[in-house]
């Protein structure tokens, strides 16, 4: 039943921040965020090779937003 | 014989395509024009990889972006592992993939299909995605899956040549699903935050690594390494890039991990971008620094050396399951140009980066000096498990040209 309420406020609160919230960072505020050196992964084929590098050398995965693929050698 | 990281290796390291990952700030449009030509090299621990990589990006109308990539590794190996247990070794790997991004008013949709193959291992992944743009394109949601079914065949020498083991042929599937935001915070800085569980079954061992014993005190013996069928792993990142007071950007990134082996990892990034302006060499420059860092525990089957043969039910000595850290400082420049001939051509880069990765194993040592390299043993072997401990420092190099149109 909680769940269910929980659910319930929730998509309520969606649904009205759908309808009303104003973006605060207007589109012709964005100049900065639109520079080519704000891109997260400014050059893939590059960004794909470290992350082979990376996906090989550590016992980690996932979750890196980024490229990738590669040999993965002993 | 390239591949060893069995555990969903492939499907784990996919480009997405563009819009689903890329959290660029300018939403709800599909990624720009490109083609990249790539040539790298990887040197450390006694393998040396390198190989061309290349990567087109096209749009087709307004809707519909569709991208390219070929890859190759040509791998020359003679590792600490395989010096203690076989002969160097060559071998090439390539890998294609073809995906597309389709833009439906605020949300873009991506499918793409990687084929990679190499003498002992195939893989074949399919992926797609969906992402949304919302709240005034602040906000962008994306939703990924990937399934990769993986062939793994264990290579053998008959009469000097190389060839399958026609005994030994095992499988892997692995299965990835993520969540992802991104959020433009203020005109200056973007947090973007992404989960991901990824669940690997079937073959995630390597067929030619093993585990070493004690036999006695001095003596030491070796078996195949025993691992679970099974493995699943969570992880969460965060990251932000802020555009300084004169255009330059610093972004930090944060990923957590822990998966059904006993691994946890703690992976944070640091990296500055700096273009020099018209006043400094034409304002064609622009530098890149970045620190990376790891660290992690060990797996909870992992050891460096059993007490005894078939000591318990799963037995690994890979040292990426090893407890270690490691850090790896990188610098790029990149030289910008216009070709008054080819008014196609929108912007050319030229780009040259150098990354150096030291690891230091904690509970990793050198076998090399008990066991010796390629059968033969050292003058003055230490005792199993009195060995130093492993270091890996790596030199990777990279230049690669760019072209925007």
């Amino acid at each position: 039943m909680r769940t269910r309420g929980l659910l319930v406020l929730s998509l309520a609160v969606l649904s009205v921040g759908c309808s009303s919230i104003e973006p605060w960072v207007k589109p012709y505020d964005r100049e900065n965020l639109a520079d080519p050196i704000m891109a997260f992964t400014r050059a893939p084929i590059s960004q794909d090779f470290l992350d082979h590098v990376f996906e090989s050398r550590e016992g980690s995965r996932g979750a890196t937003g980024a490229g990738g693929g590669g040999c993965g050698c002993n | 014989m390239a591949n060893k990281r069995l555990a969903g290796f492939v499907i784990t390291c996919l480009s997405l395509g563009g819009p689903l990952l890329s959290n660029d700030a300018l939403a709800g449009v599909l990624p720009e024009d490109r083609a990249d030509l790539l040539y790298f090299r990887y040197e450390g621990g006694g393998v040396t990889i390198s190989g061309p990589s290349m990567l087109v990006r096209k749009s087709i109308g307004e809707h519909v972006s569709v991208q390219a990539n070929y890859y190759i590794d040509m791998v020359s190996s003679a590792s600490v592992d395989v010096e203690t247990s076989a002969s160097p070794y060559e071998d090439e790997r390539t890998q294609s993939s073809l995906s597309a991004d389709f833009l439906f008013g605020k949300s873009t949709y991506s499918i793409g299909y990687v084929n990679s193959d190499e003498s002992d291992y195939q893989a074949k992944t399919l992926f797609m995605g969906v992402s949304h743009d919302m709240f005034g394109d602040l906000t962008t949601i994306s939703f990924n899956y990937k399934s990769g079914k993986n062939d793994v065949f264990r290579n053998v020498k008959i009469d000097d040549a190389k060839v399958n083991d026609p005994t030994f042929h095992e499988k892997m599937d692995s299965k990835s699903y993520s969540v992802g935001i991104s959020q433009i915070v203020t005109k200056n800085l973007i947090l973007s935050g992404q989960y991901e569980v990824v669940t690997d079954e079937g073959f995630l061992r390597s067929p030619y690594r093993s585990v070493r014993f004690f036999i006695d005190p001095f003596n030491q013996g070796r078996q195949d390494e025993i691992y679970p069928n099974t493995r699943s792993s969570n992880a969460a990142s965060i990251r932000a890039k802020y555009f300084l007071p004169y255009r330059a950007a610093v972004d930090t990134m944060y990923r957590f991990y822990t998966d059904t082996w006993g691994v946890v990892g703690h992976t944070a990034e640091l990296g500055y971008v700096h273009p020099l302006d018209n006043a400094h060499w034409g304002g064609n420059w622009i530098f890149e620094g970045r620190l990376h860092y790891y660290t992690q525990t060990k797996a909870d089957f992992y050891q460096d050396i059993f007490p005894r043969a078939d000591f318990a039910n799963f037995m690994a000595r890979d040292k990426e399951l090893a407890t270690y850290n490691a850090y790896t400082l990188g610098v790029n420049a990149t030289y910008e140009f216009k070709i008054e001939r080819f008014p196609w051509l929108t912007k050319g880069q030229l780009n040259l980066r150098y990354d150096h990765m030291t690891v230091n194993y904690d509970d990793f040592r050198d076998a090399r000096f008990s066991l010796g390299s390629f059968g033969t043993l050292p003058d003055e072997p230490f005792d199993p498990g009195t060995e130093p401990l492993y270091k890996l420092d790596a030199d990777m190099y990279q230049f690669f040209i760019s072209a925007f149109f």
